[in-house]
């Protein structure tokens, strides 16, 4: 009976979660209760189908717990594909608006669909996976917690199937990249305390002396993303039956409790956590020890102590304190240079090594993801300076450069840890193809640059107009026709932004070929070494 | 260096490592949103505030359900060009009862602070339900099915008593009659004499083209049509408004 707690305890919820689609306050909160008790009772089902009676081989406690990594990685990859598939579908939304089908396909459920997908799902699961997997081969232990592990990862995947669908339904807190609602929230920070447990208690019982790096950042990560969540969504329920809540704060405060939220939703879920990743899977790929000791101590912690300040460049010129804005401003330029000493401590690491480019695919695709990171971290202070801020905010330039980030720095990097990870986990010898990792590197570095450039073009031009006067001084432009005049740039960006799911979808076929033990038969890349030629 | 050698302490102790990166994280945001809080002058002395009727704040919920604000900002800038073309720039008076703000982040498609009043109700029911036959170039989802979707309001008063719980100033009065004003707004040539007392400037009448039935194109129409329409700017004095 080895799953007889998690069914009992599925069954119990499922019984509770009818209970409350039939007692519910709203619609809304009764088709949401709906959705959850019919996954519950699938799981419930699925887990009696796969219950046998045998005993259990007892565990090795010295061997490392891989199976919630192997389930992470898969659902990490089913995530991208599902993300970025709606990134695609939004972009086209904003050039066709026939595509919209109201309401639950409106742009306006849609686009928090790919954002949490992007963030929460594809990025967090690949944290989650990567973070387990990291932290047992650099403590030297199995996780700890036992079970906990897999409580984390499948209460991980319900959280984003409640989330998701809750968009669709039109269950929303608006408040962006933390939309899902109160009990959603509530459920989110169980799974979150869990994961906390697993990895925390990991590191105590490390046998190594020291706790390695990579470690301090997932550490940061996962403690800031608890203090972040929990401040950004106390809330006021309706009811304990219903699915609407209001924001403990209102107005500025609201605001900037919010984007001190958002800007470190950035700050921690996608550049701390992802920086722990690059300290991990750089050095083992490129087979050379991290670059400086010293910078690494230094870039963490000024990296986690500068990226808190920076939330108010979200709203330059608003009606939040100047005083706050301009704090906000000067740590978001000061924050510059530990990132870039993360970037210089990861690009670094290949010194010796810089070889490797020319026959490894994953070490380009990490340079490129460095790389990525590097330029993204350059742009995002260069226009939280107010006067760039006045031209940039509430334009697509905005969009280009989190997608530059989101794609190019921890689409890659992610990409590369599971290029790395899969033979691994699966005891394979080498991937399906190193070639197609290749194309897959082309494809996605073409799909952003295309996406990013057409974005910084098309963001420009809108704020340009917006402000354009002639010589009488009355506005040149209604607002409709800077809409109108956008619409090429739209399809392009739809074209980029397939570019880099077709990548996707390529690594997808990759990794899937690779588990079930296939070798594609292929010419190994960059050939054989230059024969050396004699000096003259 | 020595300092540096003092890290390898940290390194060998998570707890260690686990408070000091909580402390760290911790002190930019106290020090940013704190102050919010009790410093007067956040928050500019305006007249003409007032909580939404629950009409409003029907409608206000299904701009947040539908997700409006991804594509359109509630926060006009004090530049030229934005002054020019929405209106006088917002000030954080204007959503001291928002729960949450509704600021934006994006124009998609235009600023919305002061878009009340600036169309009839006909347009906007009219451009809700198909955005492109009064704007031919707009790339806005249709919201047809708010027209025949009937609005919920038997737990109005429950709305009004969790906004109270975070502070609007809902009294007890408003809160009994929530339902009742949701039905007297909506209502064309209703005796509004109570409600107009409890909610002063607000707009009653059908918003949506069909004064038999009262839906969710009302409830978001009545809110569009307020936005930006309550500070009087008349007796708002600038200077005072330094933040």
């Amino acid at each position: 009976m080895r799953h007889a707690t998690s069914i009992v305890g599925l069954g119990v919820f499922s019984f509770l979660a009818i209970l409350a689609a039939a007692f519910a306050h709203d619609n809304a909160f009764a088709n949401h209760m709906w959705v959850l008790a019919i996954v519950l009772v699938i799981s419930v089902i699925v887990l009696l189908r796969r219950e046998n009676f045998q005993r259990v081989a007892p565990v090795d406690p010295s061997a490392y717990m891989d199976g919630p990594v192997r389930y992470g990685v898969i659902a990490t990859m089913f995530w991208a594909v599902v993300g970025l598939l709606v990134g695609v579908v939004v972009a086209l939304q904003l050039t066709y608006p026939a595509l919209n089908i109201e309401p639950w396909f409106n742009f306006g459920r849609m686009r928090p669909l790919h954002t949490s997908g992007v963030i929460f799902a594809f990025c967090g699961n690949a944290l989650i996976c990567t973070s387990l997997y990291v932290v047992q081969r650099t403590s030297r232990a199995r996780l700890f917690g036992g079970d906990l592990a897999w409580f984390v990862f499948w209460g991980y995947q319900l959280f984003i199937v409640m989330a998701a669908t809750g968009y669709l339904l039109g269950i929303s807190e608006s408040r962006e990249y933390a939309e899902p609602e109160w009990y959603v929230d509530i459920w989110l920070t169980i799974v979150w305390v869990a994961y906390l447990v697993v990895f925390l208690g990991t590191i105590v019982k490390r046998k190594e002396p020291h706790i390695y790096v990579a470690n301090w950042f997932y550490l940061a990560f996962i403690v800031t993303v608890a203090m972040l969540h929990l401040v950004n969504n106390l809330s006021m329920p309706v009811s304990f039956l219903g699915s609407k809540s209001y924001s403990a704060f209102s107005g500025v405060q609201d605001a900037l409790t919010q984007w001190w939220y958002g800007h470190n939703a950035v700050g921690f879920f996608l550049t701390a956590g992802f920086l722990g990743m690059m300290y991990y899977f750089v050095p083992k790929q490129a087979n050379r020890p991290v670059y400086s000791y010293r910078l690494s101590i230094i870039h963490f912690w000024a990296l986690i102590f500068l990226y808190i300040w920076a939330g108010p460049h979200h709203l330059h010129f608003t009606a939040l304190p100047d005083w706050a804005q301009t704090l906000g401003m000067v740590f978001s330029i000061m924050l510059w240079m530990p990132s870039w000493g993360g970037m210089i401590n990861g690009l670094m690491t290949l010194s010796g090594a810089w070889d490797k480019l020319r026959t490894d695919p994953i070490i380009r695709m990490m340079v490129a993801a460095i790389a990525f990171y590097g330029m993204s971290t350059f742009e995002g202070p260069m226009m939280s300076i107010k006067t760039v801020n006045s031209l940039s905010h509430y334009t697509d330039w905005t969009i280009g450069h989190v997608h530059s980030g989101a794609l190019g720095w921890n689409g890659l990097i992610a990409f590369a840890a599971l290029y790395y990870m899969v033979p691994k986990l699966w005891a394979r010898e080498r991937l399906y193809s190193m070639r197609m990792v290749s194309w897959h590197l082309w494809l996605a570095t073409l799909g952003i640059v295309v996406y990013a450039a057409v974005m910084w073009v098309s963001g420009i031009q809108q704020g340009l107009m917006w402000r354009e006067h002639d010589e009488q001084g009355f506005l040149v432009y209604s607002f409709v026709e800077s809409v109108a005049a956008l619409h090429p740039y739209y399809l392009i960006r739809s074209l980029g932004g397939a570019l880099f799911l077709s990548g996707a979808l390529l690594m997808a076929f990759n990794i899937t070929m690779t588990i079930l033990g296939y070798q594609r038969d292929e010419a190994p890349i960059g050939g054989a070494l230059p024969a050396p030629q004699p000096a003259e | 260096m020595a300092l540096m050698d003092k890290h390898a302490i940290i390194e060998r102790n998570a707890t260690l490592l686990l408070i000091g990166s909580l402390l760290v994280v911790t002190i930019g945001g106290i020090v940013e949103i704190a102050p919010l809080f009790y410093l007067q002058n956040t928050i500019e002395k305006v007249e003409g505030m007032r909580p939404y009727t629950p009409l409003e704040l029907a409608g206000r919920n299904i701009y947040v359900r539908e997700g409006c604000y991804v594509c359109h900002s509630q926060m006009i800038r004090p530049f030229r060009d934005e002054v020019e073309r929405y209106g006088h720039y917002s000030l954080a008076a204007e959503s001291m009862y928002d729960h949450p703000f509704q600021w934006g982040s994006k124009r998609t498609g235009p600023d919305l602070a002061r878009v009340g009043e600036r169309y009839s109700n006909e347009w906007h029911a009219q451009h809700l339900a198909d955005p492109q036959s009064v704007v031919p170039e707009s790339i806005m989802p249709s919201y047809a099915f708010l027209k025949s979707t009937p609005l919920q309001i038997n737990d109005l008063s429950a709305h009004l008593t969790a906004n109270a719980g975070v502070g609007v100033p809902y009294s007890q009065e408003m809160i009994d009659a929530a339902v009742e004003d949701a039905k007297t707004q909506s209502t064309p040539d209703a005796d509004t004499t109570a409600f107009d007392a409890r909610y002063p400037k607000a707009k009653s009448g059908d918003f949506d083209g069909d004064p038999q039935a009262l839906t969710e194109m009302d409830a978001l129409v009545a809110y569009l049509q307020m936005l930006g329409t309550l500070v009087d700017f008349k007796t708002y004095d600038e200077t005072g408004g330094d933040r």
